[in-house]
Formats: C-alpha cells, structure tokens, sequence
C-alpha cells in the first residue's frame, strides 16, 4: 500500500473514532442529564420519577434534623416560594441558612427527597453584601 | 498608602503600554534599542507590581481595615500565617497576584532569552504586555484592591475558616503560577507565527517555559486535591467541580505539547498540530482564570455573579480567534518535514497519547460547559454529573497509562517485531503476574477497570525499571563506576529522557492510588451516642466521648473515635466541626451568632500506606436552639434596659461581653455534660497515601527533566559529541 | 511616588538614551543589527545542531539499552551524523572567514 494511501486510510479511522466519542458524548448528556430548576420551575413541573437538579437558597430558620435526615426548604431566587426537601448523605461543610445550593431531587407524596450525597453549597459570595433571609 | 498602591497600578498601567507600543516599534522598524527598552519596561512593570503587592500584604497583616478587602477578608483574630494568605482570597487580590506572578516570570524569562530568539521576543513581549494591561486595567476600573473606607470598621469580617488550612499558602500562588508561566509560549508561539519562524531554536526555548508550566500547575492541582481531602467534610480529592476541570485541561494539553513537540524536534512533524496545543492550553489558562471568578458555573469555587466576565469573555474570544487567524496565514511554514513512518514507532505512540488526552480534554470540557450550552439552545441548565462521564474518562485514562509505558520501550521511526521482544517480554510478564496475584489475593477482580489498571501500572512499573538498569549497565560498561555512581551519572547526562521516565512511574503510582481509593473504598454515615460503635470494612470505630471548646473566636464540638480491628486497637481519631462567629450579621441575636457563623469540619485522619482511616463528625445543634433563643432574649432585653450613658461605659460593657462569653461556654460544655447523637462520616479508602506520592514522584521527574545542564557540562558533551569528524562523506542511509 | 516614577522612566528608557548617545558620538557606525538575517541563521543553526548532537546521543543510548539492533543503529546512526556534518557546514558557511572555525579538541565520547 502507498503511503498516500496508508494516512488517507489512518486519517479516516481516526475521524470516524473521534466522531463516535462525539456521539457518545453528546448522546449521554441528553439522556442522563438532569435539568436544573428552581423551586418555581420544581413545582410547575415536576414529573414523579424524575430527578431534578434544585438550585436555590436555603430558607433561613427552615434547616433542622430528624434523625439522619437534614430537613430544609430551597427557596426560588426570585419568587416567593420554597420547596421542602429531605435530604440524607454528606452535607457539605459550608452548608447553612441563607446559602445557595444544588440539591438532586425527585419527588415523594407532598415532598421532595434529596439524593444521596448530592448536596452541594455555593461559597458565599466574596463582595455582594449578605443580603438578610426573607 | 492606598493611594500608593493604586498610583502604582495606574503606573504599572501606562509602563504595560508602553512596553506593547515599543516592542512593536522596536521589531517593525528593526531597532534593537526600541525592544531592549520594551524589556525593560517588563521589569520595570515587575517592581511595580511588587511594590503593590507588598503594600497590600503590609495592609493586611497589620490589619488594616480602612481598605475595603481587608476588612472583608481578614480580622484581628486571623491567625498571621493565614493574615498573609488572605491577601488573595478575594477576588481585587487574588487578580494583583496573578499580575504581579505575570510580571515576575514574564521578567524573568525575558532576561534569560535576551539573547535568544531575538526576532521573537518583541512580539511574545508585547502580547505579555497585553495580558498584564488587561489584568491592570481589570484592578484598576473594575475590581480595585485599594477601595478604602473613609470609616474604618474596627473589625473585620475574618477569613473563611474553610481557607485556613496550610495549602492555602501555596495552591493559589502555584495554580497562578501555572496559568502565568502558560501564558509565556503562547506568547512565545504567536511571536514565532508571526514572524513565521518556528524552527529548532522557538522550540528548545518554548519546550522549557511548557514544561515550567506544566510542572507548576501540576503542583497547584494537587494541592488543591490535598486542601479538598484533609479539610473539607466530603472526603473526596476530585470532585469533577467546574473549577477543578478549568484547572485540569490546560494540563492536560501542556501534557501533551511537551511530548508532541519532541516529535516536531526530531523530525519535523506535527508543526500545525504544537502550534495550535501551545496556543490552546495558553487560551484555556485564561479560561480557568475566568470561570473561578466568573460565576456563570455552578461550582463550590464560584465567586457568585460578577462584573469580570464581560472583558474576560472577550479576551479568549480574541485569543480564540486571533490563534485561529495566526495559524491559518502561516499554514504554509507549517507544512510537515516527513511522515509518520509506521504505526510501530515512538512517534506514533506519542501520537496516540496526544490524541488520548485532546479526547479526555474534549469529555470535560463539554461536561463542564453543557449546562450553558444547553441554556442557551434550550433554556434550561442541564448537567451531566461524574456518573454519566466517568465512562468515558476511565477508558482513555487506562489507554493513557498503557501508552506512557509503550512509549519509553521503542524506539523513533521504527520497531521490529525482534526488538519488541527483547524490550516487552520483561513489563508484560510482570503486568500480567501482578494481575495473577491481585485476582488470587484480593478481591480486585471484583472492579475490572481498577484491576486492569493495577496491571497497566506494574507494566509501566516495570518498564521504568527495565530502562534504567539497562541505562545503568550501559554506563557501568563504559565508565566502570561502581552501581550508585553510575545509575546518579545517567541520570545526569540524560535528564530529558529518565526526567520523563521517573514522570511516568509517579503517574502509575498516583493512578493506582485513584483506581483503588475510588473503587474500593468503604464509608458510612451514623449516628452513634457516646460508647456506641459502628462497623466500618472490618474496622470497628467507636464512639468513646464527646469535647467541647468554646471562646470568643471560635466554638469547637468533636468526638474522640477508637478504631480498633479484630480487637487490636489500630487508632484514635479527633475530630470536630469548628463554629465561628458571625459579628456582622444583624439577623443573629447576642449568643446565636456565635453559632450562625461559618464552620468547618475538622476532619480526623490516620493516613497510611496500604490505606486512610478518615472521620468527620457533624453535630447538629438542635438540642441547643431553645437555650439559644432563650440567651438571645435575656441578652437582648439586657442590652435594650441600658441607657445610653452605661452602655457606653467600658466596665459595662466589657462585663455583659464576660457575661456572654460565660453563657456560651456553658451552653457549649452541655455537649459533653449531657451529649446527644452526632452523626459521623467514616471512610476507610485504600492506598490514598499513593496519590501524593505518585505526584510527588510526578513532581521529581519533571523537575529533572527541567533542570538545565551546568555550563562545563553542557560544553563537555557537546565538544564530545563533536568527535564527529569533520568532511565525513555522508553515508546512505541503510 | 515621584521617586518611583522617576526610577522607571530611568530604567525603561535606558537602552534608548544608550543608543542616541552611542549615536550621537559616532553618526556612521552603527552597531551591527543583531536581528540581522545572519545573526538570526546562526541562532537557528547552533539550535539544530544542539538537537542534532542530542539526538545522536539518544541513538546511542536507545542502542546500548536493546531498544535499536545493531542493524538499525548502524544506519540511524549513518543519517543523523550525516544531517550534523550538513549543519556544521552551514554553520562555516554562515559564520564566514571572520570567525574561527569550531576548534574546541575532541574528547573522547562520555558514556551517556
């Protein structure tokens, strides 16, 4: 085979994997991906047996524990609203009252439980002014 | 002084122009004077950006809060250590550091090639210039690091207790670093672009500042890993966070430039190819420097919504495009000298290891940034979390390793199936035993990707040893040094190539430490009361008794664990979640706010070489609100019952403050006197400790392979290897 | 702060007055242009001729440590001193009659 002909071949094979890395990637985002709502969007939308990514803030004086479980509310950044979770697992160290977090949920009867070790906490914001709870 | 300070800075401003303006001239109009003047307005901009980084400092430490970041980030009750460190914990600070680190290596690179690559270096001088204008202009009009108070508060806001832990002196400044001295061969490379020369001499230049890079943003990472491990409650090292993958991918193309330009050194190839490596992992510094402060990624870093991301969009879109455009025009000097020969060769297993990891950069890159294009086109944040990709990422890692330990044992341009034995028989053999005796010994079988990457690492293992004891007998033949002296003397005389080996054993060793720390690891989350026990991987740990610390600074509840294994007391453990006032928030009542401030955990670590005992305990305060609420009332009636003249007389109001410190001492010792259940986080993760020594070992390589020859030696070989006699008639090639 | 501005603007604007003095004195010599293509060529040359010395080496050693037979040495080895020689040509091309040529005594080979 003429060399010409071997990189024409070389090239070939190794367009054709990267593009079914690509695929594959691309494929896997939409599928496994989980939307990112807010507690507004949460309520509007949520579909039992769905996971949702639940982006808020805490709500101040909403934190407490029963038992393993963290029990908390994430409130919409803009709207008066909230949504109680219940969460087990790791609770991140920077967790508390009035900060923003990312919490995986799914819904149950009138609630939403947490996954597992999916919390996570926003560092606060290192120049806006702590703004106080609603 | 803050005035000083920011008259400096507005200086550093103009010098910074005008170190742009005169290295163009300088090089346009061919006068040496011009461009010797644009250096030296890079040093000058160095002991500019000194001088405003130490009057910062000096603000800090003496806790001066008339400027605006002290008070925000400091306090009087900051440790000094940590006084130092807050400097650039805010994002005014952290951007004087990454200008005053620019200037100094910018500086110092400038000075040790002023002699060198002399066409280049106007241009590389002036894009250096450019990016140290346009972080100046970022501190001087958007984010200034000298915004005073006309009132000084008379205490600060403190540091938040997550940051005092010792790496934080050295992660940002290393990661800076890094993103700094990435910054130089892209300079370097748009220099060469375009004046089109990209010949031997750009690339022995450039080849070291990429490695400089490499070595320190390598450095950075893992200490960030580290910070992650012993001091945050979560007891992971990688999180696949927005912000560790920022810092990870222009690693990992530097990773791959500093191998693929070896090939363009030796044969001419892949020119388009260094070019455009050298150009992205430039571009994606400045994009890791942009999304930590950005705020448009959801991440434990994010520094919140913020008013930088504008102008730093705009910056990599410049970079993004005018790289595009430099390597379009000059495609022609880009050309390829020869051709990859055959698919058995040293060439193309550098290849393939750099088309791995633009593969693994490409994964995390649209990881990182799906949900934004996903809220672009659909208007939802969708993200794809660590279980979705690490199917991805897994695989190429496992090829990776596998190639860093094909590559050392062939040879450029062409291998014979009769070499391949002589050279494999040896690594394979002790992969595949070391397979044998896990399955047989272990339940390593039991997670095939962690096994098949115990192998690769023996393969790799062995194949650095194979080398260096054939390097060593080699020598021993010629030299007859005694063993020590010989495998030293090899070393020496060969620092690129054995640099690189050692790199490679460190990465075995780190990836065995992540294969066995993720798949084998045991945790779980109880809640024990003092004297119950929980069972963790044969360990049993033990809740013995409860402590408690309070004072004005800082409240501290932990616990004392026994771990102990088929009855033999293994460790104790101490660990506590650290409360700290919060005193400027005026939602807290007297004694809440000694409880509502930020906390951290404490995390309670045996570390060991076979594998990590880790525990963090997380009381809840629960038991102690109604008390809280009740202190908070009694103080605050007792504030509000003062009248204006005792309560500004200081015996009073030192004696409430007593008061107040005594009742949170007692709240606090109820933890002990009558404790209720904490839950704790315990893990048991095998070979963590191979982590930091694989990079430790990573480290040590590189920093051989960067090490320059001393003078008599490089004289001595290089008059050694010119025992080529000259008017050799030149011999065809077999 | 004025002491400050005054030490940059003596610094960046050293190479400038140096030159305009250096002018000044002598207005027809001019100091030979260290961009000049030759100089540059020369840069350019001794780099490749470093890469090539180490490239030789590592030949050497990938041959004493089993990694080329001593067929392929022989003509790996064959080509690259064949590309030195060609450099080290060019190299006595461009430096010209003014400097001396490479005359530094040939030791023998250090192992590695």
């Amino acid at each position: 085979m003429d060399p010409s002909r071997k990189r024409a071949i070389r090239l070939v094979v190794a367009l054709a994997a990267a593009l079914l890395l690509a695929t594959a990637l691309v494929y896997t985002s939409f599928t496994a991906g989980r939307d990112e709502v807010t507690a507004s969007q949460l309520l509007k939308r949520a579909q039992p047996g769905h996971s949702y990514i639940l982006a808020g803030t805490v709500l101040t004086g909403s934190v407490s524990h029963r038992g393993d479980a963290l029990m908390f509310r994430v409130r919409d950044p803009k709207l008066k609203v909230s949504v109680p979770v219940r969460y087990t697992g790791i609770v991140p160290d920077p967790f508390r009252a009035g900060r923003g977090v990312l919490v995986t949920v799914h819904e149950q009867g009138s609630g939403f439980i947490g996954e597992q070790d999916s919390l996570t906490t926003k560092c606060p914001s290192k120049y806006q002014a702590t703004s106080a709870g609603y | 002084m803050a005035l000083l300070g920011r008259a400096l800075l507005i200086l550093g401003l103009l010098v910074a122009l005008y170190g742009i303006g005169s290295s163009l001239y300088g090089a346009v109009a061919r006068r040496r004077e011009w461009v010797d003047s644009g250096r030296r307005a890079v040093y000058a901009l160095a002991g500019l950006m000194t001088f405003a980084f130490a009057i910062l400092e000096v603000a800090f430490l003496r806790s001066d809060f008339s400027f605006n970041v002290v008070a925000a980030h400091s306090s009087t009750t900051t440790p000094t250590f940590y006084k130092a460190t807050a400097a650039w914990s805010s994002q005014e600070g952290s951007l004087l550091l990454w200008v005053f680190l620019l200037s100094v290596w910018s500086s110092l690179i400038l000075f040790l090639t002023r002699r060198r690559v002399r066409e280049i270096t106007p241009y590389a001088t002036a894009v250096l210039m450019g990016f140290a204008t346009f972080f100046i202009a970022l501190a001087v009009f958007l984010a200034n690091p000298f915004a005073t108070s006309a009132r000084a508060p008379a205490e600060g806001a403190g540091l938040d207790p997550l940051l005092l832990h010792p790496s934080m002196m050295f992660h940002p400044p290393m990661l800076y670093s890094g993103y700094t001295l990435l910054t130089i061969p892209f300079a370097f490379a748009v220099g060469a672009l375009v004046t089109g020369r990209l010949g031997n001499e750009w690339i022995s230049v450039t080849r070291r500042f990429a490695l400089a890079a490499w070595l320190f943003l390598g450095v950075g990472i893992l200490l960030g890993a580290r910070w992650s491990y012993t001091e945050l409650g979560w007891g992971g090292y990688w999180a696949w966070d927005a912000v560790e993958n920022a810092a990870l991918m222009p690693w990992l193309v530097a990773t791959a430039f500093i191998h693929s330009i070896m090939i363009q050194e030796k044969r001419g190839m892949l020119k388009v190819w260094n070019v455009s490596l050298i150009l992205g992992s430039g571009t994606l510094a400045i994009l890791g420097t942009f999304l930590v402060r950005s705020g448009i990624l959801d991440s434990i870093h994010a520094f919140g919504a913020s008013t930088l991301g504008v102008p730093f969009v705009l910056l990599i879109a410049a970079m993004v495009a005018g790289s595009i455009w430099l390597i379009v025009k000059r495609r022609a000097l880009l050309r390829s000298d020869a051709q990859l020969d055959s698919l058995l060769s040293r060439e193309a297993v550098f290849l393939f290891q750099n088309l791995v990891l633009v593969a693994i950069v490409f994964v995390i890159f649209w990881v990182t940034f799906f949900p934004l294009v996903s809220e672009a086109i659909t208007g939802t944040k969708v993200s794809v979390g660590p279980p979705a990709f690490r199917p991805f990422i897994v695989p190429l890692a496992l090829i990776l390793v596998l190639l860093s330990g094909i590559g050392p044992i062939v040879a450029w341009r062409r291998v014979t199936v009769a070499n391949m034995r002589r050279n494999f028989t040896f690594p394979v053999i002790a992969g595949v035993v070391t397979l044998i005796v896990l399955v047989a010994a272990t339940n390593a079988d039991t997670r095939p990707f962690a096994l098949v990457m115990f192998g690769l690492a023996a393969f790799v293992v062995a194949t650095v040893v194979q080398e260096l004891w054939r390097g060593t007998s080699a020598r021993r033949a010629m030299t007859r040094d005694p063993l020590p002296v010989a495998f030293v003397g090899l070393i020496r005389r060969n620092r690129r190539r054995y640099g690189g080996y050692i790199a490679h054993l460190g990465l075995a060793v780190l990836l065995v430490g992540v294969a066995a720390s993720s798949s084998f690891q045991h945790s779980q989350n109880v809640n024990l009361s003092p004297g119950q026990h929980a069972f963790v991987d044969g360990y049993k740990v033990t809740y013995v008794r409860p402590m408690a610390r309070a004072s004005a600074a800082k409240i501290s509840l932990g616990a004392i664990l026994d771990v102990s294994k088929n009855g033999k007391h293994v460790t104790t453990l101490i660990t506590s979640r650290g409360f700290y006032p919060a005193p400027l928030d005026p939602t807290a009542g007297p004694i809440s706010e000694a409880f509502n401030g930020q906390s951290d955990s404490n995390v309670g670590l045996r570390a060991g070489l076979t594998r990590d005992l880790w525990a963090v305990a997380n009381p809840n305060l629960d038991p102690l609100q109604n008390e809280i609420n009740q202190g908070d009332r009694v103080f605050e009636r007792l504030m509000t019952s003062l009248t204006p003249a005792q309560a500004s007389q200081p015996s009073i109001v030192t004696g409430i403050r007593a008061e107040r410190t005594a009742a949170i001492v007692g709240l606090t010792s109820r933890f002990v006197r009558h404790p209720w259940p904490v839950t704790f986080l315990l893990i048991v993760s095998p070979l963590v400790t191979w982590i930091w020594l694989g990079a430790i070992i990573i480290a040590f390589g590189g920093l051989i392979s960067l090490w320059p020859l001393p003078a008599p030696a490089r004289r001595r070989s290089t008059a050694a290897a010119r025992t080529i006699p000259r008017g050799l008639p030149a011999r065809e090639p077999a | 702060m004025l002491a400050v501005l005054a030490v940059v603007v003596v610094i960046v604007t050293g190479p400038l007055r140096r030159e305009y003095s250096a002018r000044a004195r002598e207005p027809e010599a001019r100091e030979a242009d260290p961009g000049s293509a030759d100089a540059m060529e020369l840069a350019e040359l001794e780099a490749a001729r470093e890469a090539k010395y180490r490239e030789i080496r590592d030949a050497e050693l990938d041959h004493r440590t089993g990694k080329l037979s001593d067929a392929d040495f022989e003509a790996v080895d064959g080509t690259l001193r064949a590309e030195a020689v060609a450099i080290l040509h060019k190299l006595d091309h461009v430096r010209g009659s003014n400097a001396p040529p490479e005359s530094e005594p040939p030791e023998q080979p250090r192992a590695g």
